[in-house]
């Protein structure tokens, strides 16, 4: 498959280079917002609608800037963006879902500092997406997180039930868990050659 | 003096906080990497702690979580340039998470949980504990991965010929083991000194303990 298809980025955001497990981005919230199956699938794809929104400014401003010939504004705009949507967000949800800006508490605000975010764009930039393979990229790289962060809930749920030693308890199990479900991903690593 | 220590080990942001988890994790696959990115952290940490803290009076309360995002940028912006002329090599092999250095919630954190309180001088001391802490949870990462992972320490083979390396060390799934163990281990110690605090009125706990 030609890696540059629209097929192949998002079938490798989702699974072969999932951002949580491979690449290493959005690990905050990833251990943060996952104690509850329905926190967690929320934030995903709150995660997810920022990311298709900054990643859509990111792209008109990177061809504005390289226009004007003013990369090194780069990071700058791309992170007053990213606020900007979240900010958005946050409105959005408070009008629309009291219950749900609860639940999600700080981790909304924080989703600025979500590294998941930022990281998609730089990596559409430097790979020199069009506009269409961004939009695609994105979207995967949102569902790619939602999954990996809703498969950790489930997970957690379950270890809440059962007898964890003491010392292992908290941070550490969950880094366990999640170094086995990185290895479990790292399966996909054939898939479309 | 105190400020300094906490940061570094009894508040490390790695290890006790938890935070800036990102970097910890993508960054540690072998030492030299390990230490050029806690370096640029620090770099940003400090000098964005003291511009921060100067400017506290002025930046309005409203705006300040932005305003401290656009610093940073601006440092980061400089540790990007300065690494790309120093080393490409590195830069290559650290790629994005340079310029991730921006939403590292250790720099944020410490910008809005200590710079925006006290000043210059003391604030930048406070930095640089936090930066060295995480640089020293940064190699503890990065030698535990190369050594076992590559059978080498800052390039050079530790081991003899015969070894064969744990090549699960150096993929993803081997960082969140190696710093899932570290946690174990430092909540080992001190659950230990905990009950060696109990014991010490008690002499026959002390035996069942050990």
């Amino acid at each position: 498959m030609n890696s540059e298809s629209i097929g192949f980025i998002l079938l490798s955001s989702i699974l072969i280079n999932n951002f949580v497990l491979s690449v290493f981005l959005g690990i905050c919230p990833f251990i943060g917002v996952s104690k509850k199956l329905e926190t967690a699938s929320r934030m995903g794809l709150a995660v997810t609608f920022v990311m298709l929104v900054s990643s859509t400014c990111a792209y008109l401003t990177h061809v504005a800037l390289a226009a004007i010939g003013a990369p090194y504004l780069e990071l700058i705009s791309f992170i007053v963006i990213i606020a900007s949507t979240v900010q958005l967000v946050e409105m959005f949800v408070k009008k629309f879902s009291p219950a749900l800006f609860k639940a999600l508490g700080i981790f909304l605000p924080l989703i600025t500092t979500n590294c998941a975010i930022l990281g998609q764009v730089l990596f559409q930039t430097s790979r020199n997406y069009s506009f269409i393979q961004s939009i695609t990229f994105a979207f995967g790289a949102g569902i790619g997180f939602t999954l990996a962060i809703v498969i950790m809930a489930g997970i957690r749920e379950e270890l809440e039930l059962t007898g964890v030693p003491g010392i292992v308890k908290g941070t550490a199990i969950v880094l366990m868990v999640a170094g086995v479900l990185s290895l479990s991903f790292m399966g996909f690593a054939g898939l479309g050659g | 003096m105190d400020t300094l220590l906490t940061g570094l080990w009894k508040e490390n942001p790695v290890f006790v906080q938890v935070l800036g988890m990102c970097p910890t994790l993508a960054v540690t696959n072998s030492v030299i990497n390990s230490l050029v990115m806690g370096l640029a952290t620090t770099f940003v940490l400090i000098l964005s702690s003291a511009i921060i803290s100067a400017l506290k009076n002025i930046i309005p309360k409203q705006v300040r979580i932005a305003t401290y995002i656009l610093i940073i940028a601006t440092f980061v912006t400089v540790a990007d340039y300065l690494i790309q002329a120093v080393s490409l090599e590195v830069y290559k092999a650290l790629g994005a998470f340079i310029a991730l250095i921006v939403v590292n919630c250790i720099i944020l954190g410490r910008a809005e949980g200590f710079a925006s309180k006290h000043g210059v001088w003391k604030s930048m001391l406070d930095a640089a504990g936090m930066g060295f802490g995480f640089t020293f949870a940064l190699l503890c990462l990065g030698v535990v991965r190369e050594v076992i992972g590559n059978g080498t320490f800052l390039g050079y083979p530790v081991f003899g010929q015969g070894y064969e390396p744990w090549v699960v060390m150096i993929l993803p799934g081997g960082a969140f083991f190696v710093l899932g163990a570290w946690l174990i281990l430092f909540n080992w110690m001190r659950e230990r000194r905990k009950r060696e605090a109990a014991a010490q009125s008690d002499k026959s706990r002390e035996l069942v303990a050990a």
